[in-house]
């Protein structure tokens, strides 16, 4: 039995005291002997090929030690692409990114050649004189006009730009909307932007010539992810390429896939025989950092005369990117994301993947669920104004209630496992959230507001998510000969605190501070199979690991020693670092002690029936997702001269199953939330028609700050799933998830007066004048 | 020869301590912090002036490193992240109140935050909390939502002032 001293508790992190004194070790600050520096030569067409590539002067130039192009890569780079991460029996054209493009650049900043000099400074330089003979070509810009007949291919290979179809169904929906009082057609669109960790990507590598092996350092939440491409890439054995990760400066999705940097950089580190690093800057990340949430949903709901959903059907188009990194796996999770906490009798979705000649897009915090809520809680916000009800209490109205649990919804879920919610109580999280939120008073408030000319507004956003996603994540758990305990996971971490979770988890069965345990994790050569730091999984995954494993460890500590006092294993027991024989006065032996006996030191030996190594070690796999759930109210006020929007309040109710440490979720949370705001409000990657990014510094491109994210008010409920020994559920996303539905409906509220409707996000000042301009012009 | 390969000798003092370094004019102060001197504590975000990660304090004022030359600091005194800590070592009271409220995640921003706050708390011991977001509102950081950052930077300000009294 474990005890709880340290899950449950806001245990302060391990992580901090590096961190907050300089000691952080992030890509950028490595100090390698020898190290040179890359820098990237970089399409400035969306869409154009070429043949030729002049780099005579570039390669004359001091400091300068090569520039490479495509066909300077080594053999068997020649010809490939990098590892598509999620096959899919839909897509059409499984098409990843080359190394360095040769001959066909499909998006600004597309890299075509590689320069690798003394500094940064000189590699940039001698970039510059580059000349690449480009023929540009028509470039399509938005996925929607990329289905046109006629419209420009973003692959010249293609006749059209479709990159997949899926179609998601259940029920009878004809029957549906044919039964159905009411049926509401809507049309929303959510758009890109993307993940922005303060830390840009980077990677840096050292090849040693004996045991033909690789050393790689990628800002990356996915090690293992990158030693797979660069094995199929290079042809190795997984023994000879090890990836690590240093501290990593956020993630939130995009630092989720392999990039052509990770496979480039270890290569010409092979070729010139020198550490070779490349650290992105900001511009870089705007124009190649993968982005996310460009969609268009043409759907109807049909409902009863009470308000109750019948069926939804309709069209969704999402926005692929020039390249498929991730597969079609994100417009598959919108399209059943979408249902919600909602009871749903019939549902048909017909979703198409476009190409464009944009950086790809792939999971960015959410995932394709932002949109899918934003679609459905619009869809109920549109409901209520159509049956004139309150938009609470539609959703009150088909909710499916706790007792449904587990809730087959109907739909395969991308583990391949049938979208099964297992537990949760969706209308308690709304209820506490409305009441939190102060939402029975807010007529009164609205109104007195009103009175003064200040248009306030309250609008909600519910959402389930699937998390906690297998196939597994592994973890080694140690006692150390110095009588420490270690823990090794492949889990790369970038801020969540995965060294303090796993830690609390171990502590409680070792019977140890968690500051007597050292992590290390995010190495493939601490832990050989990982799958990554994605889909709010890691406590689900490696939390679990390291609670398998630690409870078996301590079992193989007590054996120990039990074999060693010649007593039996239920007459010991832990004490703080030692086992010792049960009752008063009894024989203890330390953790050193025991590690030290089973450690192959000479003058120890093994008691009989012991094997060596004091450590444990496995993956946990979970059957299948596990559902976290959350209801969100927000109240802003709108000025309706300038447009400018406040938060005045926010309220979130957030059901993550177990929390081990409520610190750290409800920094998760808060943070989430930032995100979202981001998404409703400021954070819209613009495109010219020619698909030219125009946004891309901090000052076109508006990040959240201090003065505009509100402290949220926070409630957890706890439903313990049972699919995994902890009972938790993934916390990384849910903040973002469903911030954009409830702030637009929020802000659509405030201008009720002006009978306008928001069906797009971001909603900025600049949109919200203009929505207020047409609603005036159509009412006049 | 480009221009910006043109070099000079800058003399600072960082966290107390007297540097010399030949550094390309170009460089910017960051990059002299990070690459000439070492000091990798330092991090630069977006290297536009905007998310404020790189901020040092050049004679106690808070400035981006990112938009400063290195040879404009001749002869300044700069204090980095790695100058905060008591002088024993042990964490400030912003250091250890950025700890207790987690006013950190991925720790990138941090640095910047840290010093930010080291200036601005030093010139207006009693900061509200509205008057705090506002000094914070060229840092960005994008894990924390920003709330326990300001909480943490509260209680600081309520430790300093106690040890001023003190």
């Amino acid at each position: 039995m474990s005890s709880t001293a340290f899950v449950g508790q806001r245990v302060k992190r391990l992580e901090d005291p590096d961190l907050l004194t300089g000691r952080g070790q992030f890509l950028d600050d490595l100090k390698l002997p020898g190290l040179l520096e890359a820098a990237f030569v970089r399409s400035p067409f969306a869409h154009a090929t070429f043949t030729e590539v002049d780099a005579a002067e570039a390669r004359a130039m001091p400091g300068v030690h090569a520039v490479l192009t495509a066909k300077d890569l080594p053999p068997e780079m020649q010809g490939k692409r990098i590892l598509l991460q999620v096959p899919h029996p839909e897509i059409t054209y499984s098409v990843t990114q080359e190394p360095l493009a040769s001959e066909e650049v499909c998006f600004v900043g597309e890299a075509v050649a590689v320069v690798i000099a003394d500094s940064r400074h000189l590699a940039e330089d001698a970039a510059e004189r580059v000349i690449v003979d480009w023929e540009p070509l028509a470039a399509a810009g938005h996925c929607e006009t990329a289905l046109k007949p006629g419209a420009p291919v973003v692959h010249s290979c293609m006749t059209d730009n479709i990159a997949g179809r899926l179609n998601l169904a259940f029920g009878d929906v004809d029957a549906a909307f044919r039964n159905a009082a009411h049926v509401i057609k809507e049309r929303y669109e959510p758009h890109r932007g993307t993940g922005h960790p303060m830390e840009c990507r980077g990677v840096a590598a050292v090849y040693d010539l004996t045991g033909d092996a690789f050393r790689i350092w990628s800002s990356t939440q996915t090690p293992h992810n990158t030693q797979r491409a660069l094995v199929d890439m290079f042809g190795l054995s997984e023994d000879n390429v090890r990836v690590i990760t240093p501290d990593v400066g956020g993630g939130f999705g995009p630092k989720n896939q392999v990039y052509p940097e990770e496979l480039v950089i270890p290569a010409v580190a092979r070729l010139l025989g020198r550490p070779v690093k490349w650290a992105e800057d900001r511009r870089e990340h705007f124009l190649t950092t993968t982005q996310e949430r460009d969609q268009v949903w043409d759907v109807s709901a049909a409902v009863d005369k009470d308000g109750k959903f019948l069926g939804v059907k309709g069209t969704l188009t999402h926005d692929a990117g020039a390249y498929l990194p991730w597969g079609i796996i994100m417009p598959y999770i919108s399209a059943t994301t979408l249902p919600g906490p909602y009871k749903l009798p019939a549902y048909k979705m017909a979703v198409t993947v476009a190409f464009t000649n944009l950086v790809p897009t792939t999971p960015l915090r959410g995932a394709g669920r932002p949109q899918a809520v934003f679609a459905m809680e619009r869809l109920m916000d549109a409901v209520a104004k159509e049956l004139n009800l309150d938009p609470a209490e539609v959703r009150r109205r088909n909710f499916i209630q706790a007792s449904d649990m587990p809730y087959d919804m109907g739909l395969t879920y991308r583990d391949g496992a049938p979208v099964m919610y297992d537990t949760g109580d969706y209308p308690e999280a709304q209820a506490q959230a409305l009441a939190k939120a102060g939402y029975d008073d807010f007529p009164a408030r609205q109104k007195a507001a009103l009175a003064e000319g200040r248009h306030i507004g309250i609008g909600i956003g519910n959402y389930v998510e699937g998390t906690g996603l297998g196939p597994f994540e592994g973890a080694t758990v140690r006692i150390l000969t110095n009588g420490r305990v270690a823990i090794y996971t492949g889990a790369a971490a970038a801020g969540q605190a995965h060294r303090t979770t796993l830690a609390q988890i171990c502590a409680d069965e070792m019977g140890v501070n968690v500051t007597d345990i050292d992590v290390v994790g995010g190495d493939t050569g601490v832990m050989p199979r990982g799958a990554g730091t994605y889909a709010s999984r890691i406590t689900v995954n490696a939390g679990s690991s390291v609670r398998q494993a630690s409870a078996e460890l301590r079992g193989k500590a007590l054996a120990l020693a039990a074999a060693k006092f010649d007593v039996k294993p239920e007459d010991v027991e832990l004490t703080y670092g030692a086992v010792r024989i049960k009752g008063e006065q009894g024989d203890s032996i330390s953790f050193e002690e025991l590690a030290k006996m089973t450690s192959g030191m000479p003058g120890y030996a093994l008691p009989k029936g012991v094997k060596p190594d004091l450590e444990t070690s496995g993956y946990f796999t979970p059957p299948q997702a596990t559902y976290s759930n959350g209801s969100h109210v927000a109240e802003v006020e709108v000025d309706a001269e300038t447009g400018q929007i406040t938060i005045l309040k926010y309220t979130v109710v957030h059901d993550c199953g177990t929390v081990i440490n409520p610190m750290l979720v409800d920094g998760q949370v808060q943070g989430g939330v930032a995100h979202g705001i981001g998404n409703a409000v400021l954070e819209r990657m613009v495109f010219d028609e020619d698909a030219n990014p125009l946004t891309t510094t901090f000052a076109d491109y508006l990040m959240p700050t201090a003065e505009i994210v509100p402290d949220c008010d926070i409630v957890h409920m706890e439903s313990p799933t049972p699919l995994n020994p902890l009972g938790a559920k993934g916390a990384g996303e849910g903040g973002t998830i469903p911030a954009p539905a409830a702030i637009v409906a929020a802000v659509e509220n405030a201008l009720m007066p002006f009978g306008l409707r928001i069906t797009d996000c971001p909603i900025t000042p600049q949109r919200i004048v203009e929505l207020i301009r047409d609603a005036e012009q159509q009412n006049s | 020869m480009p221009d910006g390969l043109s070099k000079r000798t800058v003399s600072v003092t960082v966290n107390g301590q007297d540097m010399t370094a030949e550094v390309e004019d170009r460089y910017s102060l960051a990059d002299f912090l990070r690459h000439a001197l070492g000091l990798t504590g330092t991090h630069l975000g977006c290297e536009h002036g905007v998310c404020g990660a790189c901020t040092v304090l050049v004679d106690g004022e808070a400035v981006r490193g990112c938009l400063m030359l290195a040879v404009q600091a001749e002869g300044c005194a700069v204090t980095t992240i790695e100058g905060l800590a008591n002088g024993d070592g042990s964490l400030s009271p912003l250091q250890q109140a950025f700890m207790d409220n987690h006013g950190l995640q991925c720790g990138f921003c941090t640095p910047g935050i840290l010093t930010t706050l080291t200036a601005y708390l030093r010139d207006h011991p009693n900061a509200d909390e509205p008057a705090l977001r506002e000094a914070l509102s060229g840092n960005i950081c994008r894990c924390t939502g920003y709330d326990t950052i300001v909480r943490a930077a509260l209680a600081a300000a309520e430790t300093l002032r106690e040890g001023a009294k003190a």
